[in-house]
């Protein structure tokens, strides 16, 4: 088992014929990712990839029966394009763009929980169930299969916390990374959940970075809720105060968002956390072989 | 990005927020000429940089006549600024704001931020204007009024009334005050604004209210649908390398440590950094090249850490995905051709054809590059080449 997709999803790619779009679609129609079709609007009608092109997300699901979106859309678009996957019923969507207006997020996010459809970014690389289902930009090769689910804010750090897992004896069931920004889609408690009933997976790691709070309900709910064990990591311990460390939502604003105080929250709720990134495969031998 | 107080006030009066008339002035002369064209009899001077402060630091002060703006616009115009947000170096003050003097019966706080847990901007209120509003909000918390304005309905009635009656305003200055807060509200939306603080919001001698200060940032990534807003960035108040290191892609930050750090990814870059901290080193820098590591941009990142002279080591940290390593070690010997990296560089390449790439860098024999097989070990050779071990 996995958590949110496997072999057997079905996916489009919205913006599916533009550069991104059409890289990243064929390096996971590579990886084996069932990647049905894709949306362009008013390139319906056309084959892309080998694979049928549909004006609207609607004609899209209909033709293909896609439960899953990947969306490639520039900035500007992509908040129409969430909605468009959310009115059009698609039960997940996998926002790849970077820069995301924050207002248009709001939107689209408010949208598609009216319309229970669950999104992961923006600003992300994706979700991947190792050697099953590859659906965004992360590279396969660093997912072998096992017993860790992977949970990051950023993309780097979801490879760099794989491939030391992998190259600890473990694999992974299935990584998800969240994306950077002020407002993204799924988030660690729901994956933490997802994860905790998954059969597969029997640790978790989780890595976080300053900004916000995510991590801090994280480590409440970890508290009263995961019996599995959980490696973190936080990145920006050595960040400055009120400067924005790449991700848009990566700033220590006043005395809130720190490393540190994430960090203490969580090794409160019983989570080994590690002070380097590169102690993460370690760690989870260390708690897997206990 | 960040704006001025005088540049929020205009955006302000545009939305019906209420501000004093005030103009901004780039010299002594300019700025007396403004105080005669608004008249009155009392003026305030007020340094525009980017940062709170400004008053308890000595760059905001009244004056009694013409004469009196004449000496404070001396003073403060050219005057180095050090406040709690400037840091110990200060901000050079390069225009001053002239205002007319107000009435000021009660100070008041009142801000738009986005909540990132609800996902909603949220409105702030609070009787204690004029204080720093962080400390309020640790030292008496209850004395903040928080209202969550879902975007999907926008402001109505029910938030203003929220907002006013929490304060304790009496009921003829209530209608008055929801007016004011639903224009902010708008001015926040409507701009893509990522932060607006009025403090202190003054309320009159009449029961009117004034923004008496102004403070807004944006969302980045929404300023491609506000070229008027574009416009106002004042390139002065940006740290310069920063700003160089956008044009290339790059995103950088300078630190006060010796080891120069070049990552892919704002994560693992933060990552790098902490863990130089933790083999007991000190990161220099904060540089995420980015997806597309190509030779240009790295030496560009080579050029821009190198600036930097307490640099002693640079770590090169790389995690291929979709950008194969053996491009990227291509790309870091052509680099070294084209900018002069007098430091040892320990690269780290991991991921896709990490091994050809690693030849790559053994055949090409660089006498100031080290090698290393992960993070960890990475991380420890080049705090060992910066303290010259």
């Amino acid at each position: 088992m996995s958590i949110l997709v496997n072999k057997d999803t079905k996916v489009i790619v919205q913006g599916f014929t533009g550069k991104e779009g059409t890289f990243h679609a064929g390096q996971c129609l590579d990886y084996g990712t069932q990647i049905v079709g894709g949306v362009t609007p008013n390139k319906g009608g056309q084959t892309h990839l080998g694979k049928p092109v549909f004006n609207t997300v609607q004609e899209a699901i209909k033709a293909t029966g896609a439960t899953v979106s990947m969306i490639f859309v520039p900035p500007a678009f992509v908040g129409d394009a969430v909605m468009e996957a959310a009115d059009a019923g698609i039960d997940l969507a996998v926002i790849i763009t970077e820069g995301a207006p924050v207002k248009d997020m709001m939107m689209a996010k408010a949208y598609a929980v009216k319309n229970n459809m669950k999104t992961i970014g923006p600003n992300c690389p994706g979700v991947i169930t190792a050697e099953e289902c590859k659906i965004g930009i992360m590279p396969g090769m660093v997912f072998k299969k096992g017993n860790v689910g992977l949970i990051s804010k950023s993309g780097t750090l979801t490879y760099e916390g794989a491939n030391q897992v992998c190259k600890a004896g473990y694999g992974i069931t299935t990584a998800v990374g969240i994306g950077g920004d002020p407002i993204i889609g799924l988030s660690y408690i729901q994956l933490l959940e997802m994860f905790e009933a998954d059969s597969d997976t029997e640790a978790i790691v989780m890595i976080g970075e300053i900004g916000g709070d995510l991590e801090i309900q994280a480590a409440k709910f970890i508290k009263n809720n995961v019996t599995k064990p959980v490696v973190a990591f936080i990145a920006g311990q050595t960040a400055p105060k009120g400067k924005r460390m790449g991700h848009a939502g990566a700033i220590i604003s006043g005395s809130a968002g720190t490393a540190a105080e994430k960090m203490a929250a969580l090794e409160a709720a019983g989570v080994t956390v590690v002070k380097s990134p590169a102690e993460i495969g370690e760690k989870v031998k260390e708690v897997l072989s206990k | 990005m960040n704006i001025h107080e005088y540049q929020a006030k205009e955006i302000f009066a545009k939305y019906g927020v209420p501000v004093p008339k005030g103009k901004v002035a780039f010299s002594v002369e300019e700025a007396v000429q403004n105080a005669k064209d608004l008249g009155g009899k009392i003026w305030v001077v007020k340094a525009q940089i980017h940062a709170g402060g400004r008053g308890l630091g000595g760059g905001v002060k009244l004056a009694k006549s013409i004469d009196e703006v004449r000496e404070l616009a001396q003073e403060i115009l050219g005057m180095t600024l050090v406040t709690h947000q400037t840091g110990p170096k200060g901000k050079l003050v390069q225009k001053i704001y002239i205002e007319e003097g107000a009435d000021i019966a009660d100070e008041l706080y009142l801000g738009v931020v986005l909540d990132r847990a609800k996902e909603m901007p949220v409105i702030m209120a609070s009787t204690e204007g004029g204080m720093e509003i962080e400390k309020v909000a640790s030292e008496t918390p209850e004395k903040i009024i928080k209202v969550a304005v879902d975007p999907t309905i926008g402001f109505q009635g029910f938030h203003g009334r929220k907002l006013a009656f929490g304060l304790g305003l009496p009921k003829e200055q209530v209608g008055k005050f929801i007016k004011f807060a639903a224009a902010l509200y708008k001015v926040y939306t409507e701009n893509d604004a990522s932060l607006i603080e009025i403090n202190p919001l003054v309320k009159t001698g009449a029961g009117d209210f004034v923004a008496l200060d102004g403070k807004m940032g944006f969302d980045d990534s929404a300023l491609g649908r506000h070229p008027d807003i574009e416009a106002m960035r004042d390139l002065s108040e940006e740290d310069p390398a920063e700003m160089e290191a956008s044009k290339y892609g790059l995103s950088y930050v300078k630190l006060d440590g010796n080891v120069g750090c070049m990552v892919n990814g704002a994560g693992l870059a933060m990552g790098t950094m902490d863990t130089i901290n933790y083999v007991g080193g000190t990161p220099a820098n904060f540089l995420d090249v980015g997806g597309t590591a190509s030779a240009q941009t790295v030496a560009k990142a080579f050029e821009i850490i190198l600036r930097d002279p307490n640099v002693k080591s640079i770590f090169v940290n790389i995690f291929g995905g979709i950008v194969r390593c053996d491009r990227i070690a291509n790309g870091i010997l052509d680099a070294t051709k084209l900018v002069d990296v007098h430091v040892p560089v320990v690269v780290r390449l991991d991921g896709t054809n990490a091994a050809e790439a690693a030849e790559i860098l053994k055949n090409a024999n660089i006498s100031n590059v080290i090698t290393a097989s992960d993070l960890g070990d990475g991380a420890k050779k080049a705090v060992a080449a910066a303290k010259g071990e």
